[in-house]
Formats: structure tokens, C-alpha cells, sequence
């Protein structure tokens, strides 16, 4: 196989913006709407999925010649499932009130078409290293994609972030932005100021070319 | 890519790569359950506890109870249920009063409480509401609002409880409802009800309590 | 049976799996645009979550009760050929109804809907009929939202004032808000009397 030139700082910085798996890709939604209710909530949600993701990252990568092609797809996700359901003990033990709070919602970590989708795409063809990058990366872009909206959806929805009140008494809370409208409205919101940035990029792209054209 | 020229694995070997994988992964859960589990249960146990105290003032031992063949028997196991039910007893070990968990449809999702229960005064004397998804900043007043929890604090329960509109409340067996959460308010008030006619028949005549067993 | 009524209800409206838990956005985000299309998908997806009821019901009594920590394990790779081995069986016994669906089950697998439907089902502790009833109203509501989505995307492409910055993700997922907005008004249809 001919390998492209890896850089792996582009490998680490592409998920957190250019590619960022939720704003840009608008993948694994399922567990970002649900638990963004609150920045805690939101951070205990996107840690759990950084550490599967990674770990399963290192893994596949480091077995990526020892994995038969045609059961690949059951392997992973035998991998990831093993994964998440450390993780799911792990804040079961170590958190139980957010474990309260995310119940159902962590086992589902595994059907994240983000995780599968890198083990596929990436994980499998690369030398460990830059999986690993990549995985963090990703991971990473996932992380501030849930701190973001957990962030807007708490600090609207009840006027505080990280349960700290941010506003006096005279703060009426927006209740919808913490239910379930709020989660797919900020979310479409959000997508809506990517879009923006990225034509408005392109378009002050092209004018600075068709001025140089002018020169 | 390669996988033209490398040789088609044989079943074996698909086989055996997914008993390996299956195998790893098998035990790596295992450990993990086994590490974690002493302290899962004892936040559970812990839980439970402080939620029973909660409900039943000066309490300070309890026991759990099953309701099965015409009467209650203690039990240690973690199953819960609508038969279970748990008896609390002062420092003395004498017999204080029941605490009922109980579960049904609120305003958004399935509320689960737990109240204590005096049965020689026929009085509710706490609620703690377990678990809910009630709407937050109203639904969720019926644990937020402190002056709603207080309602069930003196409650008799003959001949049922009733919810009032806030301010309303005149006999023993009426609680105010939440103003804005009327709703929520009825759906706490209909779940205890249906938990106390159930247990109205199961439980014994005030005096002959099951004994704290150590 | 009022129990197994507020169950249906709960996943068919009050608490929809699609508008208020979320599951299955992927389809609901990306197969949403024909009204046919979305109805298959549905009815494949509420076949599914049939079959997986029961059997997580199954591993639950009888299997899991000794080892709980195989869950999540079990329930993935038991969905996973349940649905490839319900697809072989459609594809001999009945070949109209694996044109009408057959086409999707493959993509159902990674549909967080169905895990979570095991997921919730025993979490909550539902018996055999609970579970059943909790797979049809979930399935139902599935169903009925992909078809609300696809119903006003067909009607928003007939008008040609979307900008084009709005049209796509960032559009649909506002619609769906809206839509949930609206489900919200279910709440407490159960409990009011």
C-alpha cells in the first residue's frame, strides 16, 4: 500500500476544527443532544468518548496486521464495546451521580458512528502514532463540540455553567434550551454559524485572488 | 491495496481471531466489573440508606422486606420491586415505620419515590423523590421546592391524599400543590396513592412489625 | 393493562425516541427526505426493535442474570445478527417484502434506536409484554417522526425562498426542533386526570 505523507500535527489539528466530527461532519449525535443539558454533564459524556475512541484507536491500529479483513467490522466493535463497558463501571463507580443522570446514555457510546467510522477510515491503515493522533484529535474536536453546546444550552437554559449562577435573581431561565428542542436548535444554530464562517472564508478567499489577479 | 495478493484466511483462522478477541476482551470486563463492584455497591447500599432515613425521622437501622406467600419476610438480596418494602427501627431496634418505594407516569417520564409511613398513626411523615425527568425549573419543584416536600411531613392518610390548589389545604389528608406544576403535583400525590392501598392489605396490624434481625 | 397503555403511549408521543431521547438521528437526518422512503425505513425499524425486545428479554432472564457486565456486549452482537439473519429469512420467504425493506436492515444495525430500546427496556425492568409494547410505541414513534420530517421536507423543497446558507443539516435540525417543541405539548397526557 502506498502510504500518503502523514504530518502528524495536521493529523492532531484536523479533527478539532476543519473536520470537527460534529459541526463539520455531523456525526455522533445521538449521545451530543442527550446529555448536553449541562457542561457537566456534557464533559463527563465527551471524556468517556475520548478514552474509548483513543483506546480503541491504539488498539486496532497496533493489530491493524493481525485483524482478518472480512471480520473487521466485529472485531471493532467487539473492541469498542469491551471499552465502553469499562468506562460505564468506571463512572458507575467513581461518579454515581453523573452515572445518575447519563444512565442509558454511555452503553451507546458504542453505536457512535464517529468511533467506528475513524477505526475504519483511519485507525486501520496507519501507523499507531499518527492513529493515535488522529484518535485525540478527533476526540478532542468531539469534546469542545460538547463542552460548547452543554455550555450554551446551561448557561441559557438555567443561567448558571458548571452549576456556578452567572446572573442575578432577575434572570428568567430560558427552560427549552435544557429539553430536548433546545438541543436540536442550538445544534442547528451552531451549524448554521459554521456554514457562515466557511463561505464567508471563501468568499474573502476569492476576493483577495481576483485582486491579485488585478495587480 | 494488498489484500489481493495475500491468501484468503481460512474459516479457522476467522474463528480464532474472534474466540481471542472475544476472550481478551471477556476477561479485561470481568476485571473491571470485579474491581468496581465493592464500591458500586456500597454507593447503591448508600444511597438507599440515606434515602430511608430521610423519609422515616429517627431512624437509624433498617431492613428489607418482601411481601410474598400472605406475608413479609426478610430479605438481603438487591431485586427491588412492588413487593418490597423497608422497615425502619430506632437505635433500640424498636419498630418505627415503613419506608414504600413506589413508581408511575408524571408529567414528562416515570417519577420513583420513596415515602415513609407510619402505620399505628396512619400518617405519612416524608417523601424523597428517587428519579424523574420532570420539566426543570417547574415539574422539578416537586423535590426542588422545599415547602411542596414539607406537605408530606404530618400527612394522614384516611381516607386517601389529596392534592389542593397552593394555599388550599385544610384537612389533614390534603397537600398544597405546586403552583405552575399542578400536574406533577397530582401525579406525586396519585403514585403514593396507589402504593398505599397496595400495601393497606399486605401490611400486619400495627404492633406485629417483623423484629430488626442483626 | 393501564401500565402497558402508558408504555405505548410514553414511546409513542410523550417521550419519543427520535424527538425527545434523540436515537436514530442518523436516519432520521439523512433518509427523511421522501415520504416512501421514510415509511419503509420505520416499518423495518419497528420490525427490528419487535425482534430485539424479545430478545433482550430473553438474555436478561435467562443469560445475563449470571453474568450482567456481558451486556452491552452481548446485546451488540446479538442485534447485529439478528438483523443480518432476519435478512437472509426475508430475502428467501418473501421476496416483495425484502424489496420494500431490505435495503435498509443492513443500515438499522448501527442505529442507536435499537440499543437503546434494549438499553432502556432493561434498565427499566420491563417484563416479556412490557417490552413488547415498549418496542412497538417506540418503533411507532420512530415511524410517525420520520414522517412528519419527511412530510414538511417535501413541502420546504417545493418552495424555492430557503437561502441556500440555511438549506441542509443546520435547516433540517431546526425543523426537528420545532417539531419537538411541538411533541412537548404530549407531556403529561397521562397523568392529568
Amino acid at each position: 500500500m502506498k502510504q500518503k505523507e502523514l504530518d502528524g500535527y495536521q493529523e492532531f489539528v484536523k479533527g478539532i476544527w476543519r473536520e470537527n466530527p460534529v459541526f463539520v461532519q455531523v456525526l455522533g449525535m445521538c449521545p451530543m443532544l442527550a446529555v448536553t443539558n449541562s457542561a457537566m454533564n456534557a464533559v463527563v459524556m465527551g471524556v468517556a468518548t475520548f478514552f474509548v475512541l483513543v483506546a480503541s484507536s491504539f488498539m486496532i491500529s497496533s493489530l491493524q496486521h493481525w485483524i482478518p479483513r472480512q471480520v473487521r467490522i466485529s472485531l471493532y466493535i467487539v473492541i469498542i464495546a469491551t471499552f465502553v463497558t469499562l468506562a460505564d463501571y468506571t463512572i458507575l463507580a467513581t461518579l454515581p451521580a453523573a452515572h445518575k443522570q447519563l444512565g442509558a446514555f454511555i452503553p451507546l457510546i458504542v453505536v457512535n458512528c464517529m468511533i467506528l467510522g475513524r477505526q475504519e477510515a483511519f485507525a486501520s491503515r496507519f501507523p499507531v502514532k499518527y492513529a493515535v493522533l488522529d484518535a485525540v484529535g478527533m476526540a478532542g474536536g468531539f469534546l469542545f463540540a460538547m463542552l460548547a453546546l452543554g455550555s450554551v444550552r446551561e448557561i441559557l437554559g438555567t443561567g448558571t455553567l458548571f452549576d456556578i449562577p452567572l446572573f442575578g435573581k432577575g434572570f428568567e431561565p430560558w427552560v427549552t434550551m435544557i429539553l430536548p428542542p433546545g438541543g436540536f436548535l442550538t445544534l442547528g444554530l451552531i451549524l448554521l454559524f459554521f456554514n457562515w464562517v466557511t463561505k464567508k472564508r471563501g468568499e474573502f478567499l476569492q476576493q483577495v485572488a481576483t485582486e491579485r489577479e488585478g495587480l | 491495496m494488498s489484500d489481493n495478493q495475500t491468501k484468503e484466511p481460512g474459516s479457522a483462522t476467522l474463528i480464532l481471531s474472534m474466540v481471542l478477541a472475544g476472550l481478551i476482551s471477556g476477561v479485561a470486563i470481568i476485571g473491571v466489573f470485579e474491581a468496581t463492584l465493592p464500591t458500586i455497591t456500597l454507593n447503591k447500599a448508600k444511597e438507599l440508606r440515606e434515602a430511608v432515613f430521610k423519609v422515616l425521622p429517627g431512624v437509624s437501622k433498617m431492613q428489607k422486606l418482601r411481601f410474598a406467600n400472605g406475608r413479609l419476610q426478610v430479605v438481603e438480596d438487591n431485586k427491588v420491586g412492588e413487593d418490597v418494602i423497608y422497615a425502619g427501627y430506632d437505635a433500640e431496634g424498636k419498630f418505627i415505620g415503613y419506608a414504600v418505594p413506589s413508581e408511575g407516569p408524571g408529567f414528562q417520564d416515570t417519577i420513583s419515590l420513596l415515602y415513609g409511613y407510619l402505620p399505628d398513626q396512619r400518617k405519612m411523615v416524608g417523601m424523597e423523590i428517587l428519579d424523574s425527568r420532570e420539566t426543570p425549573g417547574l415539574g422539578d419543584k416537586i423535590f426542588k421546592d422545599l415547602e411542596f416536600v414539607a406537605n408530606f411531613k404530618d400527612l394522614s392518610v384516611d381516607p386517601t391524599i389529596v392534592a389542593v390548589k397552593k394555599g388550599k389545604k385544610a384537612k389533614p389528608n390534603e397537600i398544597d400543590a405546586i403552583t405552575g406544576a399542578t400536574i406533577s403535583s397530582k401525579a406525586v400525590v396519585r403514585i403514593m396513592n396507589v402504593a398505599r392501598e397496595r400495601w393497606e392489605k399486605r401490611l400486619p396490624p400495627p404492633g406485629n412489625e417483623p423484629e430488626l434481625k442483626l | 393493562m393501564d401500565n402497558l397503555i402508558w408504555i405505548f403511549v410514553s414511546a409513542l408521543l410523550v417521550n419519543n425516541f427520535v424527538l425527545a431521547y434523540f436515537l436514530g438521528l442518523c436516519p432520521f437526518l439523512g433518509v427523511s427526505g421522501r415520504l416512501e422512503t421514510s415509511l419503509r425505513l420505520g416499518m423495518a425499524t419497528t420490525f427490528v426493535m419487535v425482534i430485539t425486545a424479545i430478545c433482550a428479554w430473553f438474555l436478561n432472564t435467562y443469560v445475563l442474570i449470571h453474568a450482567p457486565y456481558l451486556r452491552l456486549i452481548s446485546f451488540i452482537v446479538v442485534i447485529a445478527s439478528t438483523v443480518q439473519f432476519i435478512e437472509m429469512a426475508i430475502k428467501k420467504l418473501s421476496p416483495a417484502l425484502f424489496k420494500a425493506l431490505g435495503i435498509y436492515l443492513p443500515l438499522i444495525t448501527t442505529n442507536c434506536a435499537i440499543l437503546g430500546l434494549a438499553i432502556f427496556a432493561t434498565n427499566r425492568g420491563y417484563g416479556f409484554l412490557e417490552g413488547l409494547t415498549f418496542a412497538l410505541g417506540a418503533g411507532a414513534g420512530f415511524t410517525l417522526a420520520l414522517i412528519l420530517m419527511a412530510g414538511i421536507r417535501e413541502e420546504i423543497e417545493k418552495t424555492k425562498d430557503v437561502p441556500d446558507l440555511v438549506q441542509g443539516t443546520a435547516m433540517n435540525l431546526i425543523v426537528a426542533g420545532i417539531l419537538s417543541m411541538a411533541f412537548m405539548g404530549f407531556a403529561g397526557l397521562f397523568s392529568a386526570g
